[in-house]
């Protein structure tokens, strides 16, 4: 649905170059959340704002929706008919909201309508039918100033999809609210994407964003895409960063000659409880040293670091059940590859 | 000088006043906003980023600007020929006052549209809108309080104006202190003008306090609207106060 390739993004000021973009290659599929993460100054701001030529790209092509938008830009900075045309089928929602104050929150709704050019008519009751989508239907006449934060961010999510668009770019949409919140505008998100089949990219510098709604994500660094995949390929990549920061596991071994095992639940296998079967099956005591578990769609998924008694060489049997059952299984202290074939 | 001999000068003193402060404030605010408006977007990191235009325009604002009302008023005489047909009376005295108040208006309105976050104009382009749909349901709507702050300051500086405006026999209550108050010694007429100069600036000051602090709490913003700061004041010898 939306596919960068070599999308790179430099700024010049006072003759310094500053590479906030360095070659990106996205890849969202129709119908998913793509969570895009990373640390302030990673460039997925500029990322996000290259994906609708809010910033044009120095390099690269943005396609949406199989529209290649850098083809539509055209010459000099004034956006072409054809490129606003492309730009209201693309929803976008911002951290601050960016309502006008000048105008009731239904007269928000019906801004991008207006740019459509529909009559008065079709764009109230299409303003009132998003209002009520968002469960504001009871605020429409009341000015942006006098809702909470993820009041303004409903009727931002309202307004953004005022031109039935296929794709919804977020901007880091719950950076400014409070847990509960971006909880409830995730969920608000996920029902949309759901519902709508609306493709939706969201930038934010928070796992937990990702965690809740994301099917995919990428890590950024330097203007770059470190990692990408989806939540269970990720999940299933030994070394992810990904992973082990949307599934910290933390734990200190318990001290005496134990094997630390850090095992990762991903995929079909992993809701059986494995866990208690090998502890029955060896007869061997299993301690808990850390996890970092959810259970989505009645699947367990997750990682969790376990410590098996004995040295490495006594548990190469139930570390190669653990295998057998699909999970991943990495042993502390040995890097992947030779755990791996330790375990053959 | 007896109140009954008063009576009809400053009524029609009033009268002169008002018409020329009315018609030249019009004019102002109908050139100064345009041009205002294009001063920020022809600038640096604007919508129509264009050097040239905004060089041009911000020169012409600042030369206007920087003369003195009368000057402007001597150095205009034959544009207002040309446009009234004559360099004398409340008519002709209306072309140098609009000329002097639009590039005062321009950069108030300029300071203005300046304030309005920027987020706010990404998101009406996000939504697939021109720069015509961005100052129309961005630019000037979310300026507006502080747009009908700079047009009460312009109103005020331009009854000082107007006082001048006297020496082209236009008439107004700046004329009536001058020639009545100052030339014939007429102490009282003079105090009674000024006070009415006085009360008439008050009255516009607080009925644009007022339009303005509706419009922004209408926003929901809590407190008095934020006043335009006038990187300069009026030109010099033509505050307000001076017309007193």
């Amino acid at each position: 649905m939306i596919t960068t390739t070599g999308l790179t993004k430099v700024y010049r000021a006072r003759g310094r170059e500053i590479t906030a973009l360095d070659g990106v290659d996205l890849h969202v599929r129709e119908g998913e959340v793509y969570g895009v993460i990373g640390r302030s100054g990673a460039g997925k701001s500029s990322l996000i704002r290259c994906v609708n030529l809010l910033e044009r790209p120095t390099a690269g092509t943005v396609t949406v929706a199989g529209q290649d938008l850098t083809a539509l830009a055209g010459r000099g900075r004034r956006a072409s008919r054809e490129l606003r045309a492309a730009r209201s089928r693309t929803g976008m929602v911002f951290q601050h909201f960016h309502l006008l104050s000048s105008r009731t929150v239904q007269d928000n709704v019906e801004l991008p309508l207006e740019i459509l050019g529909h009559s008065r008519g079709k764009r109230a009751r299409k303003a009132r039918e998003l209002l009520e989508l968002v469960g504001l239907g009871e605020r429409a006449t009341a000015y942006p100033a006098q809702l909470s934060g993820g009041q303004k961010q409903r009727v931002g999510i309202a307004r953004a999809l005022a031109g039935d668009p296929k794709v919804l770019l977020s901007d880091e949409a719950t950076s400014a609210l409070d847990p509960k919140t971006t909880r409830s505008i995730l969920r608000l998100l996920r029902e949309l994407n759901r519902e709508l089949g609306l493709t939706v990219l969201l930038i934010t510098h928070e796992m937990d964003v990702v965690k809740a709604v994301c099917d995919s994500a990428a890590l950024m660094e330097n203007g770059r895409i470190v990692e990408s995949g989806t939540v269970p390929q990720l999940l299933g990549t030994p070394d992810s960063r990904l992973a082990r920061a949307l599934f910290p596991v933390s734990g200190d071994p318990l001290g005496g000659e134990g094997t630390v095992v850090d095992v990762t639940f991903h995929g079909e296998a992993a809701a059986r409880p494995v866990i208690s079967r090998l502890s029955r099956t060896y007869n061997i005591d299993i301690s808990i040293l850390g996890a970092a578990m959810d259970t989505v769609g009645g699947r367990q998924v997750g990682r969790m670091r376990l410590e098996l008694p004995g040295h490495y060489e006594e548990n190469v049997v139930p570390i190669g059940f653990l295998r057998e059952q699909g999970l991943g299984v990495q042993v502390q202290g040995r890097p992947a590859r030779l755990a791996e074939e330790g375990a053959e | 000088m007896t109140w009954s001999e008063m009576q009809p000068l400053l009524s029609q003193a009033c009268w002169d006043t008002l018409y020329m402060v009315g018609w030249s404030t019009l004019i102002a605010v109908l050139g100064g906003l345009p041009l205002g408006i294009l001063l920020v977007l022809t600038d640096r990191g604007g919508l129509v980023h264009n050097a040239a235009v905004n060089k041009v325009i911000g020169q012409i604002v600042n030369i206007a600007r920087s003369l003195p009302f009368i000057i402007l008023m001597v150095a205009l005489m034959g544009f207002t020929r040309w446009i009234t047909g004559t360099t004398i009376g409340r008519e002709a005295a209306i072309v140098p006052l609009a000329t002097g108040a639009i590039p005062f208006y321009a950069r108030l309105v300029e300071t203005s549209v300046r304030e309005v976050d920027g987020g706010l104009v990404e998101a009406v382009q996000a939504m697939g809108g021109s720069t015509w749909k961005v100052v129309r349901s961005v630019l000037v709507p979310e300026s507006l309080p502080s747009l009908i702050s700079g047009a009460t300051t312009t109103v005020v500086a331009l009854i000082g104006y107007s006082a001048m405006a006297g020496t082209v026999g236009a008439g107004g209550l700046g004329d009536i202190a001058v020639r009545y108050g100052y030339q014939r010694f007429e102490t009282g007429l003079m105090w009674i003008t000024v006070s009415i100069l006085a009360v008439v600036i008050s009255l516009i000051q607080f009925a644009g306090d007022l339009a303005a602090r509706r419009l922004h709490r209408r926003g929901g913003h809590p407190g008095p609207a934020p006043r335009p700061r006038p990187l300069r004041t009026a030109a010099p010898g033509a505050g307000p106060t001076d017309a007193r």
